[in-house]
């Protein structure tokens, strides 16, 4: 799926044909309230958040935290019990709620792809319920099927049962997406999903979202998965209540609470590492100093803290883009990311003001 | 040879016969079938006997699959409503045919007449079309109805572009029981309808002493007609859902 | 409406001819009816519940069982019954013959579809147990096969009971089809009441068949509806594989 972003400038890639802008709503949910008949207690009692236009904001949490229940709250699967949901500024409950639907991206865990349809004829099913013409209907599809790497001839008239799974769940995404909805709201996407193939489905995700800028909210009970994909985390607790809402790196270094803390993980540090690149890192200047090998500057700084400690915690050559060597990254160096003017201590509380200044940039040598 | 007929029934020759001496050894002695009798036979009693017949199925299995395709969206919408009819059709699937025909006859305004037969043809069917469409229906998962849902279809859309081609299956298979069944009841037609339909062969075949080549024409013919109905509508299942044939990766 | 009164008066009677004396009354022929009854099903229970019940467990021979089904169903009763007599005479014995070659077919195959679509898992488990192939069908597939047989049995004997009263208008007088056939003596009045009473007959016979399931069904699978009417319909995935 990556290999879609072998483009060049075209401005309108991933949206409708026909000249339309993509747009990208906000969405705010407001004190949103739903409680089930059968229940004396609410699902979730008191919900505020905001979803800039074209961010990706992940529900996650541990089951029974209303993550699902907030989601379907939104193009009103569930009916909403008190409060109120924006989409774009407008309440989504003075909409016809078939309507409303149509204009928002749905995909769900199991995909749901019609057995009867063919994957084209799935893809086209929002744009015929708009009254799209056939011709680009035609169009769209098939440069949806471009987007998410499958061969329109090898694959538009299958039916799903001749797919694998990761192809349906590709289909699925490009069938919610066909209409080109201002929203996208996606539930455990790739959670049917072995390992492997998640993680591609997981990149192919960022590389669409790269280029169709959505307003995207994601639910998964994975917090790595939410760490990876989202531009902002909202951290839901049993009951249903908003434990935190901000940034991964905002999360990771400054968990709001002992839950929140515990539900990152105890390797919150090396996911913050996760986060960031050898680019991001204070590099060292080579004096005096013997690497023992060589590392891009895109690898990953947890990846990068591996390596090294394989290494016996010996430093390594930082190689540029170019192939110049731009320094070290000794273990030190790595550790810097972390107190980048915080301090994560064993309470996770943030200290006040950076803990002692940034080393000197490494000078570019060449090799 | 002596047919074995139980003593005191004389095999009366059959009255098409007067007037064609040579055939007569054949039906005289009732072998098993005189080919000559049923060409001879064939446009006055059989074509005739197997286009009513065709007519009086064709009218039953459309109007019961009617009746039981409302029930059956009835029942699918309110969930209350399946018990009530599940026990009315099976009450009426539960009555022999034969008494079925004639408490019919006795109800004002029926009598004897083809609708009578084709009340009762109608009624045996409502039992198995209203179980298979049903089930048809309910068999859709429930992820694809919410993620149409979720597209924004309304329960229109819902139902006329993905409930029932998926519930095809079940409702041909369904389709395919009530009208062979059909086919095998209509025979009983002749009680309250008169001469139609192949029974009328049959029962003249009966009181012709048990005419062997009448009754096997008329028998055959029925159940010619049964499997030659079974496989138009298999062969339209198949062409109605393409996408069960495709075979997965 | 009128007839349906005379029709009750009638069944009041026992169906006595007040002008024709000799002819045989309601509760003979109602016996006559259940007597052929029980002996075909008897019968026929005897042959067909082995073969569907052992196939089903063996997981054999579907395309028969399966097939014997469909191949039953094109078969008109009156002319099993008309060929039967028109080759082997009228009489008791063909009529049972005809009966039984009518509900064998629908014990065999909901039998062996009964069985057979047993959970795998479940008799997996019995096997890893160490239950022989015997104790894995005594125990495990046949108490959970029962809704399904039963609805063959059922089937069955409804088409028992509504053949042997077509057995009249073929020949055979012995069961209330022959008030039917003979309208002249009886009337229509006649004709309904024996109508009503075989239809009687019918139900009564089903009930009694839904308490047999019942006390055959393990109680934690019994369900309320287990006094429903007769289910004819087949596993769906048959009818699809065909």
């Amino acid at each position: 799926m990556a290999e879609a972003l072998d483009r060049d400038a075209s401005p309108a890639v991933g949206n409708a044909t026909g000249g339309e802008a993509s747009r990208a709503l906000e969405l705010e949910l407001r004190h949103v309230h739903k409680r089930y008949p059968s229940r004396r207690e609410a699902a979730i009692p008191d919900l505020s958040l905001t979803v800039p236009a074209g961010e990706v904001c992940v529900l996650v949490g541990p089951s029974g935290s209303g993550k699902t229940t907030a989601m379907r709250l939104v193009n009103r699967m569930i009916p909403l019990t008190g409060g109120d949901i924006l989409l774009g500024g407008r309440s989504v409950l003075q909409r016809d709620p078939t309507e409303l639907r149509r204009e928002i991206g749905y995909v769900i865990q199991q995909v749901g792809l019609f057995p009867h349809h063919t994957v084209r004829d799935n893809i086209a099913t929002v744009p015929k319920l708009l009254g799209w013409q056939r011709a680009r209907i035609d169009a769209r599809v098939n440069e949806l099927l471009e987007l998410i790497s499958l061969d329109a001839d090898d694959v538009a008239d299958r039916y799903p049962n001749q797919l694998s799974g990761g192809q349906r769940q590709r289909v699925g995404v490009a069938r919610a997406i066909a209409a080109d909805p201002p929203l996208l709201l996606m539930d455990e996407p790739f959670g049917a999903i072995d390992p492997i193939n998640r993680t591609i489905l997981q990149e192919g995700f960022l590389a669409l979202q790269a280029q169709v800028r959505k307003t995207v909210v994601f639910v998964t009970h994975d917090i790595d998965e939410a760490i990876k994909l989202g531009d902002r985390i909202a951290i839901l607790r049993e009951g249903g209540v908003l434990a935190q809402y901000a940034t991964p790196a905002e999360i990771l270094d400054s968990p709001a609470d002992d839950f929140v803390a515990e539900f990152v993980g105890a390797d919150r540090a090396l996911k913050r590492l996760g986060l960031a690149t050898l680019a991001d890192v204070e590099l060292v200047a080579m004096n005096g100093h013997r690497p023992v090998g060589e590392l891009p500057v895109s690898t990953n700084v947890r990846d990068a803290l591996s390596v090294v400690l394989a290494a016996g915690g010996e430093p390594f050559k930082v190689i540029g883009d170019d192939g110049e060597v731009l320094g070290l990254a000794t273990l030190d160096a790595i550790g810097g990311v972390l107190k980048d003017g915080r301090d994560i201590g064993s309470n996770g509380m943030p200290d006040s003001g950076p803990a002692h200044p940034p080393a000197h940039p490494a000078s570019r040598e060449k090799a | 040879m002596n047919p074995p007929f139980a003593a005191g029934v004389v095999p009366i020759i059959p009255k098409s016969l007067l007037g064609t001496p040579h055939q007569y050894a054949c039906e005289k002695a009732n072998r098993l079938f005189c080919w000559g009798w049923f060409k001879q036979n064939w446009s006055g009693i059989f074509w005739p006997a197997l286009r009513q017949h065709v007519v009086l199925v064709l009218i039953a299995v459309t109007i019961g699959f009617a009746i039981s395709m409302a029930l059956a969206l009835l029942a699918h919408r309110f969930r209350r409503a399946e018990q009530p009819v599940v026990w009315f059709t099976s009450f009426l699937y539960t009555i022999p045919a034969l008494a079925l025909f004639e408490l019919l006859v006795g109800v004002p305004g029926l009598g004897l007449s083809r609708t009578t037969a084709e009340v009762a043809l109608v009624s045996y069917t409502l039992l198995i079309l209203f179980r298979n469409i049903l089930t048809g229906l309910r068999s859709v998962s429930a992820d694809v109805r919410d993620s149409a849902r979720g597209m924004g279809m309304n329960n229109r859309q819902l139902l006329l572009q993905v409930e029932l081609p998926l519930a095809l299956p079940a409702i041909i298979a369904g389709l395919r029981i009530a009208t062979v069944s059909t086919i095998a009841l209509a025979t009983l037609a002749v009680l309250v309808d008169g001469n139609e339909g192949l029974g009328a062969p049959i029962i003249s075949a009966i009181n012709d002493g048990y005419f062997k080549t009448e009754l096997i024409a008329a028998g055959g013919l029925a159940v010619l007609l049964a499997v030659g109905a079974d496989g138009l509508l298999v062969g339209t299942q198949r062409l109605l859902t393409p996408w069960a044939r495709a075979r997965a990766v | 409406m009128h007839n349906f009164v005379e029709a009750f008066k009638f069944i009041g009677r026992n169906g006595q001819l007040p002008r024709e004396p000799h002819l045989p009354t309601l509760v003979y022929y109602s016996f006559g009816t259940l007597k052929i009854t029980v002996i075909a099903m008897a019968i026929s229970l005897a042959i067909a519940l082995p073969i569907g019940l052992w196939l089903g467990h063996i997981h054999r021979g579907s395309f028969v069982a399966i097939n014997l089904g469909n191949v039953w169903r094109a078969l008109p009763s009156l002319l099993v019954l008309a060929i039967g007599f028109a080759f082997l005479g009228i009489g008791l014995k063909n009529v049972l013959l005809a009966l039984i070659v009518l509900a064998v077919p629908p014990i065999i195959t909901n039998a062996y579809v009964g069985v057979d679509q047993v959970d795998a898992d479940l008799v997996d488990a019995a096997r890893g147990m160490g239950m022989t192939g015997w104790q894995v069908l005594w125990r495990v597939e046949l108490p959970l096969a029962v809704p399904l047989v039963m609805a063959g049995v059922r089937t069955a004997a409804l088409f028992v009971v509504s053949t042997t009263t077509i057995s009249a208008l073929t020949g055979y007088a012995d069961s209330l089809g022959e008030i039917i056939n003979n309208e002249a003596s009886y009337h229509l009045s006649g004709v309904l009441g024996a109508a009503i009473c075989i239809a009687g007959l019918a139900i009564l016979i089903e009930f009694v068949l839904a308490l047999v399931q019942r006390a055959l069904t393990p109680v934690p699978l019994r369900r309320i509806d287990a006094l429903a009417m007769p289910d004819e319909l087949l596993p769906l995935k048959l009818e699809a594989a065909l």
